[in-house]
Protein backbone atom coordinates (compact mmCIF):
# COMPACT_ATOMS: atom_id res chain seq x y z
CA UNK A 1 0.00 0.00 0.00
CA UNK A 2 1.08 3.49 -0.35
CA UNK A 3 2.42 5.78 2.37
CA UNK A 4 -0.46 8.44 1.74
CA UNK A 5 -3.68 7.36 1.39
CA UNK A 6 -5.07 10.60 -1.10
CA UNK A 7 -6.92 9.05 -3.46
CA UNK A 8 -9.32 6.02 -4.42
CA UNK A 9 -6.47 5.96 -7.50
CA UNK A 10 -3.91 5.10 -4.65
CA UNK A 11 -5.69 1.58 -4.56
CA UNK A 12 -4.79 -1.60 -6.02
CA UNK A 13 -7.37 -3.97 -6.46
CA UNK A 14 -5.40 -5.94 -3.92
CA UNK A 15 -5.03 -3.45 -1.23
CA UNK A 16 -8.77 -2.86 -1.68
CA UNK A 17 -9.49 -6.58 -0.66
CA UNK A 18 -7.19 -6.54 2.16
CA UNK A 19 -8.45 -3.85 3.59
CA UNK A 20 -12.23 -5.21 3.38
CA UNK A 21 -10.91 -8.31 4.72
CA UNK A 22 -9.38 -6.72 8.01
CA UNK A 23 -12.17 -4.30 8.15
CA UNK A 24 -14.18 -7.54 8.60
CA UNK A 25 -12.21 -8.85 11.39
CA UNK A 26 -12.16 -5.11 13.10
CA UNK A 27 -15.97 -5.39 12.92
CA UNK A 28 -16.08 -8.10 15.52
CA UNK A 29 -14.05 -5.85 17.58
CA UNK A 30 -16.38 -3.79 17.69
CA UNK A 31 -18.94 -6.34 19.51
CA UNK A 32 -16.42 -6.80 21.99
CA UNK A 33 -16.58 -5.98 25.71
CA UNK A 34 -13.05 -4.51 25.10
CA UNK A 35 -13.24 -2.67 22.18
CA UNK A 36 -9.16 -2.15 22.17
CA UNK A 37 -6.59 -3.53 20.20
CA UNK A 38 -2.69 -3.06 20.72
CA UNK A 39 -1.74 -2.72 17.32
CA UNK A 40 -0.94 1.31 17.05
CA UNK A 41 0.29 1.54 20.65
CA UNK A 42 2.42 4.60 20.88
CA UNK A 43 1.67 6.07 17.47
CA UNK A 44 -0.03 9.67 17.42
CA UNK A 45 -2.54 10.29 15.17
CA UNK A 46 -4.00 14.54 14.56
CA UNK A 47 -7.55 14.74 13.22
CA UNK A 48 -7.22 17.65 11.12
CA UNK A 49 -10.46 19.31 10.15
CA UNK A 50 -10.61 22.44 8.40
CA UNK A 51 -14.27 21.71 7.69
CA UNK A 52 -17.41 20.63 9.86
CA UNK A 53 -17.64 16.94 10.15
CA UNK A 54 -19.75 14.82 13.04
CA UNK A 55 -19.20 11.45 11.71
CA UNK A 56 -15.93 10.88 9.49
CA UNK A 57 -13.88 12.70 12.69
CA UNK A 58 -15.58 10.82 15.52
CA UNK A 59 -14.68 7.48 13.35
CA UNK A 60 -11.32 8.33 12.81
CA UNK A 61 -10.95 9.28 16.25
CA UNK A 62 -12.64 6.08 17.66
CA UNK A 63 -10.70 3.86 15.00
CA UNK A 64 -7.52 5.48 16.20
CA UNK A 65 -8.33 4.83 20.17
CA UNK A 66 -9.73 1.21 19.74
CA UNK A 67 -6.19 0.74 17.71
CA UNK A 68 -4.38 2.12 21.10
CA UNK A 69 -3.10 5.07 18.99
CA UNK A 70 -3.24 8.36 20.77
CA UNK A 71 -5.58 10.70 18.72
CA UNK A 72 -6.14 14.56 18.90
CA UNK A 73 -8.34 16.88 17.13
CA UNK A 74 -8.02 19.54 15.88
CA UNK A 75 -10.36 22.19 14.45
CA UNK A 76 -9.93 25.17 11.71
CA UNK A 77 -12.11 27.12 13.80
CA UNK A 78 -10.33 27.84 17.26
CA UNK A 79 -6.68 26.72 16.02
CA UNK A 80 -4.24 29.42 14.49
CA UNK A 81 -5.19 29.15 11.16
CA UNK A 82 -8.52 31.38 12.34
CA UNK A 83 -5.33 33.65 13.34
CA UNK A 84 -4.24 33.85 10.16
CA UNK A 85 -2.27 30.95 9.94
CA UNK A 86 -1.05 29.62 6.62
CA UNK A 87 -2.07 25.81 6.07
CA UNK A 88 1.49 25.00 5.59
CA UNK A 89 2.73 26.66 8.85
CA UNK A 90 -0.02 25.10 10.84
CA UNK A 91 0.89 21.71 9.39
CA UNK A 92 4.57 21.89 10.33
CA UNK A 93 4.18 23.02 13.50
CA UNK A 94 2.08 20.12 14.38
CA UNK A 95 4.30 17.94 12.18
CA UNK A 96 7.00 18.84 14.75
CA UNK A 97 5.39 17.61 16.99
CA UNK A 98 6.00 14.04 16.47
CA UNK A 99 2.85 12.90 14.25
CA UNK A 100 2.99 9.74 12.87
CA UNK A 101 -0.11 10.17 10.88
CA UNK A 102 -2.74 13.65 9.70
CA UNK A 103 -6.34 12.91 9.27
CA UNK A 104 -7.19 15.83 7.08
CA UNK A 105 -10.12 17.48 5.97
CA UNK A 106 -9.79 20.71 3.87
CA UNK A 107 -12.42 23.07 1.75
CA UNK A 108 -9.18 23.05 -0.54
CA UNK A 109 -9.10 20.75 -3.85
CA UNK A 110 -6.04 18.60 -3.73
CA UNK A 111 -4.72 20.38 -0.27
CA UNK A 112 -3.94 16.49 1.38
CA UNK A 113 -1.72 16.18 -1.43
CA UNK A 114 -0.37 19.16 -1.07
CA UNK A 115 0.51 18.74 2.77
CA UNK A 116 2.13 14.92 2.12
CA UNK A 117 4.62 17.01 0.16
CA UNK A 118 5.27 18.79 3.35
CA UNK A 119 5.77 16.20 6.09
CA UNK A 120 7.01 12.66 6.46
CA UNK A 121 3.45 11.68 8.72
CA UNK A 122 1.16 9.50 6.64
CA UNK A 123 -1.30 11.57 5.11
CA UNK A 124 -4.96 10.01 4.93
CA UNK A 125 -7.43 12.22 3.00
CA UNK A 126 -10.78 12.39 5.12
CA UNK A 127 -12.55 15.25 2.38
CA UNK A 128 -10.62 18.00 0.32
CA UNK A 129 -13.14 20.16 -1.61
CA UNK A 130 -14.94 18.68 -4.29
CA UNK A 131 -11.82 16.19 -5.23
CA UNK A 132 -12.25 13.02 -3.06
CA UNK A 133 -13.22 11.40 0.36
CA UNK A 134 -11.65 7.65 -0.02
CA UNK A 135 -12.53 6.78 3.35
CA UNK A 136 -16.60 7.11 2.71
CA UNK A 137 -16.27 5.31 -0.82
CA UNK A 138 -14.88 2.42 0.84
CA UNK A 139 -16.75 1.93 3.62
CA UNK A 140 -19.98 2.23 1.13
CA UNK A 141 -18.38 0.02 -0.90
CA UNK A 142 -17.84 -2.65 2.11
CA UNK A 143 -21.27 -1.96 3.47
CA UNK A 144 -22.61 -3.22 -0.06
CA UNK A 145 -20.64 -6.09 -0.38
CA UNK A 146 -21.71 -7.29 3.05
CA UNK A 147 -25.25 -6.95 1.60
CA UNK A 148 -25.18 -8.07 -1.92
CA UNK A 149 -21.62 -9.86 -2.12
CA UNK A 150 -19.30 -8.84 -4.92
CA UNK A 151 -19.76 -5.89 -6.90
CA UNK A 152 -18.59 -6.96 -10.17
CA UNK A 153 -21.42 -6.79 -12.49
CA UNK A 154 -23.88 -5.29 -10.22
CA UNK A 155 -25.62 -2.51 -11.10
CA UNK A 156 -25.37 0.52 -8.86
CA UNK A 157 -27.22 3.75 -9.05
CA UNK A 158 -25.52 6.47 -7.76
CA UNK A 159 -27.95 9.74 -7.44
CA UNK A 160 -27.20 12.93 -6.62
CA UNK A 161 -25.07 16.45 -7.07
CA UNK A 162 -21.82 15.15 -9.25
CA UNK A 163 -20.09 18.72 -9.41
CA UNK A 164 -19.83 18.99 -5.61
CA UNK A 165 -20.01 15.67 -4.33
CA UNK A 166 -16.45 14.18 -3.49
CA UNK A 167 -18.04 11.35 -2.04
CA UNK A 168 -19.65 10.88 -5.41
CA UNK A 169 -15.97 10.80 -7.51
CA UNK A 170 -14.61 8.50 -5.16
CA UNK A 171 -17.56 6.29 -5.27
CA UNK A 172 -17.32 5.92 -8.89
CA UNK A 173 -13.76 5.22 -9.10
CA UNK A 174 -14.08 2.82 -6.37
CA UNK A 175 -17.18 0.67 -7.89
CA UNK A 176 -15.18 0.85 -11.08
CA UNK A 177 -12.26 -1.02 -10.08
CA UNK A 178 -14.79 -3.20 -8.65
CA UNK A 179 -16.04 -3.74 -11.98
CA UNK A 180 -19.76 -2.90 -10.71
CA UNK A 181 -22.11 -1.31 -13.41
CA UNK A 182 -23.03 2.03 -12.61
CA UNK A 183 -25.69 4.92 -13.33
CA UNK A 184 -25.28 8.32 -12.21
CA UNK A 185 -28.57 10.18 -11.97
CA UNK A 186 -27.89 13.93 -11.61
CA UNK A 187 -29.83 16.76 -12.35
CA UNK A 188 -27.76 18.39 -15.61
CA UNK A 189 -27.46 21.38 -13.75
CA UNK A 190 -25.17 19.55 -11.46
CA UNK A 191 -22.92 17.34 -13.94
CA UNK A 192 -19.70 18.97 -13.84
CA UNK A 193 -18.34 20.12 -17.64
CA UNK A 194 -16.37 17.17 -19.12
CA UNK A 195 -18.89 14.32 -17.39
CA UNK A 196 -19.61 12.85 -20.33
CA UNK A 197 -16.16 12.21 -21.43
CA UNK A 198 -15.66 11.03 -18.49
CA UNK A 199 -18.46 8.74 -18.22
CA UNK A 200 -16.82 7.40 -21.39
CA UNK A 201 -13.18 6.86 -20.47
CA UNK A 202 -14.12 5.36 -17.03
CA UNK A 203 -17.38 3.67 -18.76
CA UNK A 204 -20.35 4.62 -16.41
CA UNK A 205 -23.68 5.62 -17.53
CA UNK A 206 -25.51 8.97 -17.11
CA UNK A 207 -29.11 9.42 -16.46
CA UNK A 208 -31.62 11.99 -15.89
CA UNK A 209 -34.62 9.37 -15.38
CA UNK A 210 -34.61 8.03 -11.96
CA UNK A 211 -37.77 6.15 -12.39
CA UNK A 212 -36.18 4.31 -15.70
CA UNK A 213 -33.40 3.19 -13.49
CA UNK A 214 -34.40 2.30 -10.15
CA UNK A 215 -36.53 -1.12 -11.30
CA UNK A 216 -32.93 -2.73 -12.25
CA UNK A 217 -30.76 -1.45 -9.28
CA UNK A 218 -28.81 -3.82 -7.14
CA UNK A 219 -27.62 -1.28 -4.89
CA UNK A 220 -29.02 2.50 -4.46
CA UNK A 221 -26.62 5.21 -2.84
CA UNK A 222 -28.42 8.75 -2.38
CA UNK A 223 -26.08 11.27 -2.04
CA UNK A 224 -26.95 14.93 0.28
CA UNK A 225 -28.06 17.51 -1.36
CA UNK A 226 -24.86 19.82 -0.81
CA UNK A 227 -26.28 23.65 0.21
CA UNK A 228 -23.49 24.99 1.62
CA UNK A 229 -21.39 24.38 -1.39
CA UNK A 230 -24.23 26.01 -4.06
CA UNK A 231 -24.71 29.46 -4.21
CA UNK A 232 -27.97 29.07 -6.05
CA UNK A 233 -29.38 28.47 -9.66
CA UNK A 234 -28.36 24.69 -9.87
CA UNK A 235 -32.34 23.76 -9.61
CA UNK A 236 -35.20 26.20 -9.04
CA UNK A 237 -36.40 24.66 -5.83
CA UNK A 238 -35.86 21.74 -2.94
CA UNK A 239 -39.71 20.56 -3.83
CA UNK A 240 -38.50 20.23 -7.67
CA UNK A 241 -35.38 18.31 -6.93
CA UNK A 242 -37.55 15.79 -4.86
CA UNK A 243 -39.62 15.50 -7.79
CA UNK A 244 -37.27 14.95 -10.06
CA UNK A 245 -34.40 13.12 -7.80
CA UNK A 246 -35.50 12.11 -3.85
CA UNK A 247 -35.99 8.53 -3.30
CA UNK A 248 -39.91 9.36 -2.52
CA UNK A 249 -42.43 7.15 -0.84
CA UNK A 250 -43.05 6.24 -4.18
CA UNK A 251 -39.97 5.41 -6.17
CA UNK A 252 -38.94 3.06 -3.16
CA UNK A 253 -41.87 1.07 -4.30
CA UNK A 254 -39.48 0.55 -8.02
CA UNK A 255 -36.48 -1.21 -6.29
CA UNK A 256 -36.77 -4.80 -5.27
CA UNK A 257 -37.04 -5.28 -1.04
CA UNK A 258 -33.61 -6.24 -0.72
CA UNK A 259 -31.86 -3.57 -2.64
CA UNK A 260 -29.47 -2.24 -0.20
CA UNK A 261 -30.09 1.91 0.39
CA UNK A 262 -27.27 4.11 1.47
CA UNK A 263 -26.84 7.51 2.16
CA UNK A 264 -23.04 8.88 3.47
CA UNK A 265 -25.21 11.62 5.67
CA UNK A 266 -25.98 13.81 6.96
CA UNK A 267 -29.35 13.18 5.67
CA UNK A 268 -31.68 16.04 4.26
CA UNK A 269 -34.92 14.45 5.43
CA UNK A 270 -37.66 15.04 2.92
CA UNK A 271 -35.17 16.66 0.12
CA UNK A 272 -32.93 13.92 -1.38
CA UNK A 273 -34.20 10.90 0.80
CA UNK A 274 -37.67 10.64 1.89
CA UNK A 275 -38.20 9.23 5.98
CA UNK A 276 -39.86 6.26 4.04
CA UNK A 277 -36.76 5.53 2.34
CA UNK A 278 -34.39 6.46 4.80
CA UNK A 279 -36.36 4.58 7.89
CA UNK A 280 -37.18 1.55 5.63
CA UNK A 281 -35.69 -2.40 6.55
CA UNK A 282 -33.68 -2.03 3.31
CA UNK A 283 -31.89 1.00 4.65
CA UNK A 284 -28.44 0.13 5.52
CA UNK A 285 -27.57 3.85 6.59
CA UNK A 286 -26.83 3.03 10.75
CA UNK A 287 -24.94 0.33 8.85
CA UNK A 288 -22.57 2.34 7.19
CA UNK A 289 -21.58 4.45 10.01
CA UNK A 290 -20.56 1.29 11.88
CA UNK A 291 -18.58 -0.04 9.01
CA UNK A 292 -17.35 3.24 8.98
CA UNK A 293 -14.89 2.36 11.89
CA UNK A 294 -14.26 -1.18 10.82
CA UNK A 295 -13.06 0.42 7.25
CA UNK A 296 -10.85 3.48 9.33
CA UNK A 297 -9.29 0.50 11.49
CA UNK A 298 -8.38 -1.18 8.29
CA UNK A 299 -7.22 1.92 6.76
CA UNK A 300 -5.14 3.28 9.87
CA UNK A 301 -3.64 -0.35 11.08
CA UNK A 302 -2.44 -0.64 7.29
CA UNK A 303 -1.08 2.41 7.00
CA UNK A 304 0.49 2.86 10.50
CA UNK A 305 1.08 -0.83 11.82
CA UNK A 306 4.03 -2.14 9.66
CA UNK A 307 7.51 -0.51 8.28
CA UNK A 308 8.36 -0.99 4.87
CA UNK A 309 5.91 0.97 3.17
CA UNK A 310 6.21 1.31 -1.26
CA UNK A 311 6.90 5.04 -1.43
CA UNK B 1 0.81 -3.66 -1.10
CA UNK B 2 3.26 -4.71 1.24
CA UNK B 3 1.83 -7.39 3.30
CA UNK B 4 3.03 -10.78 2.90
CA UNK B 5 0.36 -13.64 3.73
CA UNK B 6 0.50 -16.77 5.58
CA UNK B 7 1.91 -19.75 3.44
CA UNK B 8 -1.45 -21.15 2.74
CA UNK B 9 -0.46 -24.68 1.43
CA UNK B 10 3.55 -24.74 2.24
CA UNK B 11 5.33 -26.80 0.07
CA UNK B 12 7.51 -29.50 0.99
CA UNK B 13 10.91 -28.86 1.83
CA UNK B 14 13.86 -30.04 -0.52
CA UNK B 15 15.91 -32.14 1.09
CA UNK B 16 14.07 -31.76 4.47
CA UNK B 17 14.52 -34.56 7.08
CA UNK B 18 10.59 -36.09 8.07
CA UNK B 19 10.19 -36.22 11.87
CA UNK B 20 6.47 -36.82 12.23
CA UNK B 21 4.34 -38.65 9.24
CA UNK B 22 0.59 -38.75 9.30
CA UNK B 23 0.29 -41.85 11.96
CA UNK B 24 2.57 -40.24 14.42
CA UNK B 25 0.80 -36.91 14.44
CA UNK B 26 -2.20 -38.53 14.36
CA UNK B 27 -1.18 -40.69 17.70
CA UNK B 28 0.45 -37.60 19.33
CA UNK B 29 -2.82 -35.69 19.05
CA UNK B 30 -4.71 -39.04 20.88
CA UNK B 31 -2.31 -38.76 23.61
CA UNK B 32 -2.72 -34.93 24.23
CA UNK B 33 -6.45 -34.98 24.05
CA UNK B 34 -6.13 -37.73 26.78
CA UNK B 35 -3.34 -35.92 28.68
CA UNK B 36 -6.05 -32.48 28.27
CA UNK B 37 -8.79 -34.98 30.27
CA UNK B 38 -7.01 -36.09 32.08
CA UNK B 39 -5.51 -32.96 33.55
CA UNK B 40 -9.34 -31.55 33.00
CA UNK B 41 -10.97 -34.47 34.64
CA UNK B 42 -12.73 -34.51 32.19
CA UNK B 43 -14.51 -32.37 29.21
CA UNK B 44 -16.20 -30.11 31.87
CA UNK B 45 -15.50 -26.13 31.41
CA UNK B 46 -13.02 -26.90 28.66
CA UNK B 47 -12.49 -24.18 26.06
CA UNK B 48 -9.97 -25.20 22.84
CA UNK B 49 -8.66 -21.63 21.08
CA UNK B 50 -6.48 -22.80 17.81
CA UNK B 51 -4.00 -19.78 17.06
CA UNK B 52 -4.62 -19.58 12.75
CA UNK B 53 -3.22 -21.36 11.16
CA UNK B 54 -2.88 -24.56 11.50
CA UNK B 55 -3.21 -23.99 15.45
CA UNK B 56 -7.09 -24.18 14.13
CA UNK B 57 -7.07 -27.29 12.27
CA UNK B 58 -4.92 -28.85 15.34
CA UNK B 59 -7.76 -28.06 17.44
CA UNK B 60 -10.33 -29.12 15.97
CA UNK B 61 -8.86 -32.72 15.28
CA UNK B 62 -8.01 -32.94 19.64
CA UNK B 63 -11.87 -31.56 19.42
CA UNK B 64 -12.98 -34.50 17.56
CA UNK B 65 -10.67 -37.27 19.87
CA UNK B 66 -12.60 -35.30 22.94
CA UNK B 67 -16.04 -35.91 21.55
CA UNK B 68 -15.06 -39.84 20.48
CA UNK B 69 -13.80 -40.54 24.19
CA UNK B 70 -16.11 -38.64 26.45
CA UNK B 71 -19.18 -38.17 24.10
CA UNK B 72 -19.34 -34.23 24.77
CA UNK B 73 -18.57 -31.51 22.09
CA UNK B 74 -15.75 -29.31 23.44
CA UNK B 75 -16.53 -25.67 22.28
CA UNK B 76 -13.39 -24.76 19.57
CA UNK B 77 -12.90 -21.07 18.84
CA UNK B 78 -10.05 -19.22 16.89
CA UNK B 79 -7.58 -16.40 18.31
CA UNK B 80 -6.08 -14.17 16.22
CA UNK B 81 -2.81 -12.53 17.80
CA UNK B 82 -1.87 -10.51 14.33
CA UNK B 83 -2.50 -7.20 16.29
CA UNK B 84 -1.10 -7.99 19.50
CA UNK B 85 2.31 -9.29 18.03
CA UNK B 86 5.36 -7.75 19.47
CA UNK B 87 7.14 -7.21 15.93
CA UNK B 88 4.33 -5.42 14.22
CA UNK B 89 6.83 -2.66 13.70
CA UNK B 90 9.71 -4.46 12.07
CA UNK B 91 7.73 -6.03 9.63
CA UNK B 92 5.07 -5.62 6.96
CA UNK B 93 1.88 -5.24 7.83
CA UNK B 94 -0.11 -8.40 7.79
CA UNK B 95 -3.54 -9.15 7.55
CA UNK B 96 -5.30 -10.14 10.85
CA UNK B 97 -7.37 -13.39 10.87
CA UNK B 98 -10.57 -13.57 12.44
CA UNK B 99 -10.99 -14.27 16.15
CA UNK B 100 -14.28 -16.70 16.73
CA UNK B 101 -15.09 -17.05 20.65
CA UNK B 102 -17.41 -19.86 21.20
CA UNK B 103 -20.64 -19.05 22.75
CA UNK B 104 -20.44 -19.07 26.00
CA UNK B 105 -17.31 -16.85 25.70
CA UNK B 106 -13.93 -17.62 27.66
CA UNK B 107 -14.58 -16.40 31.37
CA UNK B 108 -14.16 -18.81 34.53
CA UNK B 109 -13.37 -21.52 31.68
CA UNK B 110 -10.00 -23.37 31.57
CA UNK B 111 -8.64 -22.37 27.57
CA UNK B 112 -6.20 -24.75 26.10
CA UNK B 113 -4.51 -22.53 23.42
CA UNK B 114 -3.41 -24.96 20.55
CA UNK B 115 -0.31 -23.88 18.04
CA UNK B 116 1.53 -25.73 15.31
CA UNK B 117 5.18 -25.10 16.77
CA UNK B 118 6.43 -23.41 20.02
CA UNK B 119 9.69 -21.46 19.48
CA UNK B 120 10.47 -18.28 20.85
CA UNK B 121 7.21 -18.33 23.00
CA UNK B 122 6.62 -14.90 21.62
CA UNK B 123 3.03 -16.20 19.47
CA UNK B 124 1.71 -17.10 23.02
CA UNK B 125 2.38 -14.01 24.60
CA UNK B 126 0.78 -12.07 22.64
CA UNK B 127 -2.54 -14.79 22.60
CA UNK B 128 -1.79 -14.63 26.40
CA UNK B 129 -2.89 -10.36 25.66
CA UNK B 130 -5.39 -11.00 23.22
CA UNK B 131 -7.24 -13.19 26.23
CA UNK B 132 -6.96 -10.16 28.35
CA UNK B 133 -8.59 -8.27 25.97
CA UNK B 134 -11.57 -11.29 25.49
CA UNK B 135 -12.03 -12.36 29.23
CA UNK B 136 -11.11 -13.84 32.29
CA UNK B 137 -10.34 -17.74 31.89
CA UNK B 138 -9.85 -19.90 35.21
CA UNK B 139 -7.00 -21.17 33.89
CA UNK B 140 -5.00 -21.45 30.18
CA UNK B 141 -3.03 -24.12 29.27
CA UNK B 142 -0.66 -25.29 26.27
CA UNK B 143 -0.89 -27.83 23.72
CA UNK B 144 1.56 -27.60 20.74
CA UNK B 145 2.24 -30.38 18.55
CA UNK B 146 6.35 -29.40 17.99
CA UNK B 147 7.99 -27.67 20.65
CA UNK B 148 11.48 -26.68 19.04
CA UNK B 149 13.04 -24.92 21.78
CA UNK B 150 14.88 -21.74 21.88
CA UNK B 151 12.82 -19.84 24.26
CA UNK B 152 13.28 -15.86 24.10
CA UNK B 153 10.32 -15.79 27.00
CA UNK B 154 9.12 -17.70 30.29
CA UNK B 155 6.45 -19.73 28.53
CA UNK B 156 6.15 -23.39 28.59
CA UNK B 157 3.72 -26.12 26.97
CA UNK B 158 1.78 -28.49 29.02
CA UNK B 159 1.04 -30.71 26.08
CA UNK B 160 3.67 -31.44 23.51
CA UNK B 161 3.27 -33.63 20.77
CA UNK B 162 7.21 -33.72 20.15
CA UNK B 163 10.02 -32.23 21.71
CA UNK B 164 12.23 -31.92 18.79
CA UNK B 165 15.82 -30.51 19.66
CA UNK B 166 16.64 -28.24 16.77
CA UNK B 167 19.37 -25.11 15.65
CA UNK B 168 17.74 -21.68 15.22
CA UNK B 169 19.48 -22.02 11.37
CA UNK B 170 17.04 -24.84 10.95
CA UNK B 171 13.39 -24.84 9.92
CA UNK B 172 10.75 -26.73 11.07
CA UNK B 173 7.81 -26.95 9.16
CA UNK B 174 4.22 -28.38 9.93
CA UNK B 175 1.87 -29.42 7.04
CA UNK B 176 -1.69 -30.76 7.66
CA UNK B 177 -4.13 -31.98 5.12
CA UNK B 178 -6.47 -29.27 5.93
CA UNK B 179 -3.96 -27.06 4.06
CA UNK B 180 -1.67 -28.40 2.80
CA UNK B 181 -2.66 -31.53 1.42
CA UNK B 182 -0.86 -33.64 3.18
CA UNK B 183 0.21 -34.49 7.22
CA UNK B 184 3.95 -34.18 7.99
CA UNK B 185 6.10 -32.71 10.24
CA UNK B 186 9.62 -31.52 8.13
CA UNK B 187 13.04 -30.17 9.58
CA UNK B 188 16.12 -28.81 7.27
Amino acid sequence: MKKHLLSIDDLTIDDIDELFETAAQMHDVQGRSVKKLPALRGRTIINLFFEDSTRTRSSFEIAGKWLSADTINITGKGSSASKGESLRDTVLTICAMGVDALVMRHGASGAAKQVSEWTDAVVINAGDGTHEHPSQALLDAYTLTRHIGSLEGKHVVIVGDLTHSRVFRSNIKLLRKLQAQVTVVAPATLLPAGAKSWAESSGFAISNDLDAVLPTADAVMMLRVQKERMSGGFFPSAREYTVGYGLTKDRLALLRPDVPICHPGPMNRGLEIAADAADAAQSVVLEQVSAGVAIRMAILYHQLAGEGNDE
Amino acid sequence: MSTHPEPQDAAPIAGGRSVLDTNSISRALTRISHEILEHNKGAGNLVLLGIPTRGVHLANRIATRIAKVEGAQVPVGTLDITMYRDDLRDNPTRNPHRTEIPTGGIDGRTVVLVDDVLYSGRTIRAALDALNDIGRPAAVRLAVLVDRGHRELPIRADHVGKNLPSARAERVLVRLSEVDGQDEVQIS
